[in-house]
This record gives structure tokens, C-alpha cells and sequence, in this order.
């Protein structure tokens, strides 16, 4: 196309309007191409959300949950290092003392507040590597729109798992609420992972979370761990 | 003329607005459709069946969404820009012949709005007129986009105007070596004059050119290739939608314009969009003209047939409308310019020397003869 307008070529008018509608046609072909494409089914690249949904990746950083083990115990210790690591300072945690005789978590100490401003949250995940107990992590639930600034502040009543595994959700009433979603859980790499270290060749190091949960093994793996 | 005729002239030119109406609501959706199939996404789904009804949704959104004036608009300007894009936008359709005439109790019916014997003079004011609602609502916004995009306005039109009206020149003069009458700017008479096949006109190769149909495409091609390139700048549609260029202009001279005022502008470009295709198809390709089958189908089938074709022709036009902004960038500024004055102008002027010699020609033969 170059020279075609520039009023300084030396071809001819005839040779320059051919060339001209030779090299719009070439661009014609292409979205007539891909419009054929998309007609006979095989071009689209979007869906038709909400009304189908994407598979996610497994490690895909959606809404946190608080997990416990499978006896129920609590696995939040209280420690602050996901607020210490938290890079937008959106979580805040306030530990305290395990109430003697009937203990939230296995330590000493729980997680008396936890909160997660989600305005805030970038889902980073270091959070869920800082946690030394594995008692964050994050599912694959991303509609997280509220209408009110107060909604998007998460608490220990959204954020932690009931007894039985399953997590809470925000609007459990809105039609986009999807519970599989939540149900999910994003791969969980330690934090102590060999990656690279030959003794480990074929270990798992990976596990799925919520941990209360029987857990499918993830691709390419022979067998689930955690 | 009694009670009668003045109810179908109210009649038909009712029609011809609730037919412009629907055209439109279908060609939004349809352009978003179309351009969706191309960017190999889904396009509006959600409202009616394959998302028809997204243009009535969108209409009556922006109906009831609040208009923002500016402070520093020129007020009254401001408010009359809409209705100038508007009813220039209407009135061009109104001389575009959409059906075969026919009688009804004795009283011949036209399926137009007003058959000018100046139509297309007619057309060529009223395009004029419809860069003065852009020029204006650009001035008077107060803002300096706007004011940008009228300016451009101002400078494209006058640019393909010319063009557009110089093709016209050569369509008129040969379809008035075709009739008996002499030349017309009738568009009815225009379209009746594109009756028929090459057969006619060439007996001797009948039986090759019968399957030809009468167009002015034909002999006309190159007059035709700048008309189209011309309504394409004139519409404002993209290649040469400098007036609203989005990424530089932040929507040109609308960016100011909100609700229903904004929703005008909008449904004047649509209007303009069939208005004007459907005179290219009118002009270069037979108009309604096309066959009918007379007799081997029901007389309500053949009587409505030629509306079909119509919108046949116009469509092919109009999918190359959405094909061309799917694909081409925008042109720069000096290159709309270069285009319009350094080669459209001159070929449509080359072509109608050539056109005025070919038909001189057949007219009188050889000069020196």
C-alpha cells in the first residue's frame, strides 16, 4: 500500500488503482476467511458466558478459602505471615490463644480475625506460599462483584470451610454463584518443593487443597497426595 | 385529487419511513453481527432470538438515559444538530423508488415517497445539508474534539461530494441516450430505463446477453467503483470515518452527545447507510427491476418481488459496507484528502469524457463522417 496515496509514485493511475484494489482484496479475504470460519462453528474463540463456562486452570488464582483438617480442627495458627507477605497489606489477622479444653486449631494459638479486603487483593497467591500450615488457599470462584464496599470485605464467615468441607459462599442465592467453583481447589505448590533436585524425580510435590477433600490426582500425575 | 389520493400518499409514505424504521433496527444488529462473525466472536445474543431485538433494547435504554449539555455549548445549536443528521437522512429514501407501481381501483400507486423529476438533484442537497448537523454539533459541543471532527467533516464531504456527484453526471448521461425521452434525474424513470437485458439493446447477441440484466453497472462500472468509494466517505463509515474516529477523537463530533440526541446521530448514520446503498442499487443496479415470474407464482409473490430485489441488491451492498470496515484501517488524514481530490475526481472526470465520447459516438457516429 505504500506509495499508493502518497502522490509521488511514478506508476501509472491504471497500475496503481489495480495494485490499490489487489492489496484490499488480500485484506478482504482474510475477515471473509475468518467469517466463513466463524459461521461454520469452527472460527469462534468466545463463549457464551454465563450461560457456559470455561475450564479454568487447575492452579488458577480465584477466592481464598480458610481449609481445616479432616478431623475439623482449624488449621490457621494465627501466625500473620500471609499478612506479612501480602503485598496490597489487604489481609489482617489477629491470633489468640486457643480456648483450653476445646481447641480451634492444633497449635497454641488460631486465627481469632482473619479478614481479606478483595478491593485490595491482588491474588498474587503469597499468601497461600507464606502460610507455613497450608490453612489458605485459593479456589477457582472469581465472581466476586458486590455492591457495597462493606460486601467485599471477606471474614472468617466466608472465608472458612464448614466442618464437613464445603466453603461458603458470598451470595449463595445469586444466580451466578457456581458452588463447584469454590468446591475447586488451585494446585498448591510447597513452598518446600525440590523442583530440579534429582532425589526428588517423580515425587509429588504438589497437593491439592481444601485438604478435607478426597482429591483426583492432577494431570499427569499416577496418584493424588496431600 | 380527492381524499383518496391524498390517503396514499400519507399511506405510501408511511410505508416508506416504517420500512427505513426497520431496515435499520435489522442493519445495527446485523452490522454487529456480521463484523462478530469476522472478528470470530458470538456478537449480541440476549435480546430476542440471535440478539434481533438489541437495537430496540439499546434505543430504548438511551431514550430514557439522562442528556448531558455542556456547559460551554452553544445551546440552541446544540439541541438542533440531531434533527439535522436526522431528517436529511430520512428524506434521501423518500426518492428512492423501493417497489414496481401499481394501480389499485384505477389509481396508480408508486411504493415511493415523492417522485421528484429532479430526484437526484434532490439527493445531492439533501447529503450536502446532512454535513451541516455534523459541522454543527461538532462547533457548538464547545469541546475541542468535536470541533475537530467537524472540521474534518466539513473537508470530506466537500471532497467526495464532487466524485460522487461527477459519477452520477455519467450515470444520467447515458441512461439518457436509452430512452426516448431524453435525459431525466427521475429515479423512477431511472430505474425504468434499467428494465429488461443487453439482449434488447444487442438483438444480435441475443442469446448470450439475454441472461445480462439492463444495469448501469455494466457500461458504468468505473462510475459505479467511485460512487461506492464516495457513499462510503460520505456515510462516514470506516475507511474514512476520520469524523468520528474513536481512538483520536474520542468519538468526533457526538462525544458530546448523550441519550437520545447521541441515539439521533446513531440512527441517522444507520439510515444513511440504507438510504445510500439503496440508491447505488437503484442507480448501477436495476433498482427493483428483476424477475418477477409473472403468472408461475401468485400475483401478491410477484407483486411484492421487486421489493425483494431491492433489498437483495441493497444488502449485497450494504454486507460489503461491513466487510470493508471489518477490514480496512482508518486512512490518515492527507491520504482521505489525496484520494478524494488527486484520484477520484480526476478518474470520475476522465471517465466522463469517455463516457461523453463513447456515447457521442453512437449518437451521431464519426465527427468527420
Amino acid at each position: 500500500m505504500a506509495g499508493c496515496f502518497d502522490g509521488g509514485t511514478r506508476l501509472s493511475v491504471l497500475g496503481v488503482a489495480v495494485g490499490v484494489i489487489a492489496e484490499i482484496w488480500k485484506g478482504l479475504k482474510v475477515t471473509g476467511r475468518q467469517m466463513v470460519r466463524t459461521v461454520a462453528g469452527s472460527g469462534l474463540v468466545t463463549i457464551k458466558y454465563p450461560d457456559e463456562f470455561r475450564e479454568k486452570p487447575q492452579r488458577f488464582h480465584g477466592r481464598h478459602v480458610l481449609n481445616r483438617y479432616p478431623d475439623g480442627m482449624e488449621k490457621c495458627i494465627g501466625c500473620e505471615l500471609c499478612a506479612g507477605a501480602c503485598p496490597a497489606r489487604c489481609i489482617y489477622v489477629r491470633g489468640a490463644d486457643n480456648p483450653p479444653g476445646e481447641p480451634r486449631s492444633p497449635g497454641e494459638r488460631f486465627g481469632y480475625v482473619y479478614e481479606i479486603n478483595m478491593l485490595r487483593c491482588i491474588f498474587c497467591g503469597l499468601c497461600v506460599e507464606a502460610c507455613p500450615t497450608e490453612a489458605i488457599t485459593m479456589t477457582q470462584l472469581f465472581e466476586m462483584s458486590t455492591t457495597t464496599r462493606d460486601d467485599a470485605i471477606y471474614t472468617k464467615t466466608e472465608l472458612l470451610m464448614d466442618p464437613d468441607g464445603s466453603v461458603p459462599h458470598m451470595f449463595p442465592s445469586d444466580p451466578l454463584a457456581r458452588m463447584e467453583e469454590l468446591a475447586t481447589a488451585d494446585g498448591w505448590l510447597r513452598a518446600t518443593a525440590p523442583s530440579g533436585v534429582a532425589a526428588y524425580e517423580g515425587v509429588a510435590a504438589w497437593q491439592g487443597t481444601p485438604a478435607a477433600a478426597d482429591w483426583a490426582p492432577e494431570p499427569g500425575q499416577e496418584h493424588a497426595d496431600g | 385529487m380527492d381524499g383518496i389520493d391524498i390517503l396514499i400518499v400519507v399511506g405510501r409514505v408511511v410505508a416508506t419511513f416504517v420500512l427505513l424504521l426497520l431496515v435499520t433496527i435489522i442493519n445495527v444488529w446485523l452490522e454487529r453481527k456480521v463484523v462478530a462473525d469476522m472478528q470470530n466472536r458470538i456478537g449480541p445474543l440476549r435480546a430476542g432470538p440471535w440478539g434481533i431485538l438489541q437495537t430496540v433494547a439499546d434505543g430504548l435504554k438511551l431514550f430514557f438515559k439522562e442528556q448531558v449539555m455542556p456547559r460551554k455549548a452553544e445551546m440552541g445549536m446544540f439541541v438542533l444538530a440531531p434533527f439535522l443528521a436526522v431528517i436529511p437522512a430520512f428524506l434521501i429514501f423518500t426518492n428512492v423508488p423501493w417497489g414496481r407501481p401499481f394501480s389499485i381501483g384505477g389509481r396508480e400507486v408508486i411504493l415511493q415517497g415523492a417522485d421528484l423529476n429532479v430526484g437526484l438533484l434532490a439527493i445531492l442537497a439533501l447529503s450536502s445539508m446532512a454535513v451541516y448537523a455534523v459541522v454543527l454539533a461538532g462547533w457548538s459541543s464547545g469541546s475541542k474534539y468535536p470541533l475537530l471532527g467537524g472540521v474534518r467533516a466539513a473537508a470530506q464531504a466537500i471532497s467526495y461530494e464532487a466524485a460522487m456527484g461527477l459519477s452520477m453526471v455519467a450515470v444520467v448521461m447515458f441512461s439518457a441516450t436509452t430512452g426516448e425521452a431524453g435525459g431525466t434525474l427521475s429515479l423512477a424513470e431511472l430505474v425504468a430505463r434499467q428494465n429488461g437485458t443487453f439482449g434488447d439493446v444487442f438483438p444480435a447477441m441475443d442469446a448470450v446477453l439475454r441472461f445480462v440484466p439492463r444495469w448501469n453497472l455494466i457500461p458504468q462500472f468505473v462510475a459505479f467503483g467511485v460512487f461506492f468509494i464516495a457513499i462510503i466517505a460520505e456515510t462516514n463509515r470506516a475507511p474514512f470515518d476520520l469524523v468520528e474516529a474513536e481512538q483520536e477523537l474520542v468519538g468526533g463530533f457526538h462525544t458530546e452527545y448523550s441519550g437520545m440526541r447521541f441515539a439521533m446521530f446513531f440512527l441517522a448514520e444507520y439510515v444513511n447507510i440504507f438510504s445510500m446503498c439503496a440508491l447505488a442499487a437503484t442507480l448501477f443496479l436495476g433498482g427493483w427491476n428483476g424477475p418477477t415470474f409473472e403468472g408461475a407464482v401468485p400475483a401478491l409473490v410477484s407483486a411484492v418481488l421487486p421489493t425483494v430485489w431491492l433489498l437483495v441488491k441493497t444488502y449485497v451492498l450494504i454486507f460489503a459496507f461491513f466487510w470493508i470496515r471489518a477490514t480496512l484501517p482508518r486512512l490518515r488524514y492527507d491520504q482521505l484528502m489525496n484520494l478524494g481530490w488527486k484520484r477520484l475526481i480526476p478518474v470520475s472526470l476522465a471517465w466522463l469524457v469517455v463516457s461523453m465520447v463513447a456515447l457521442g459516438y453512437r449518437s451521431w457516429g464519426l465527427p468527420w463522417a
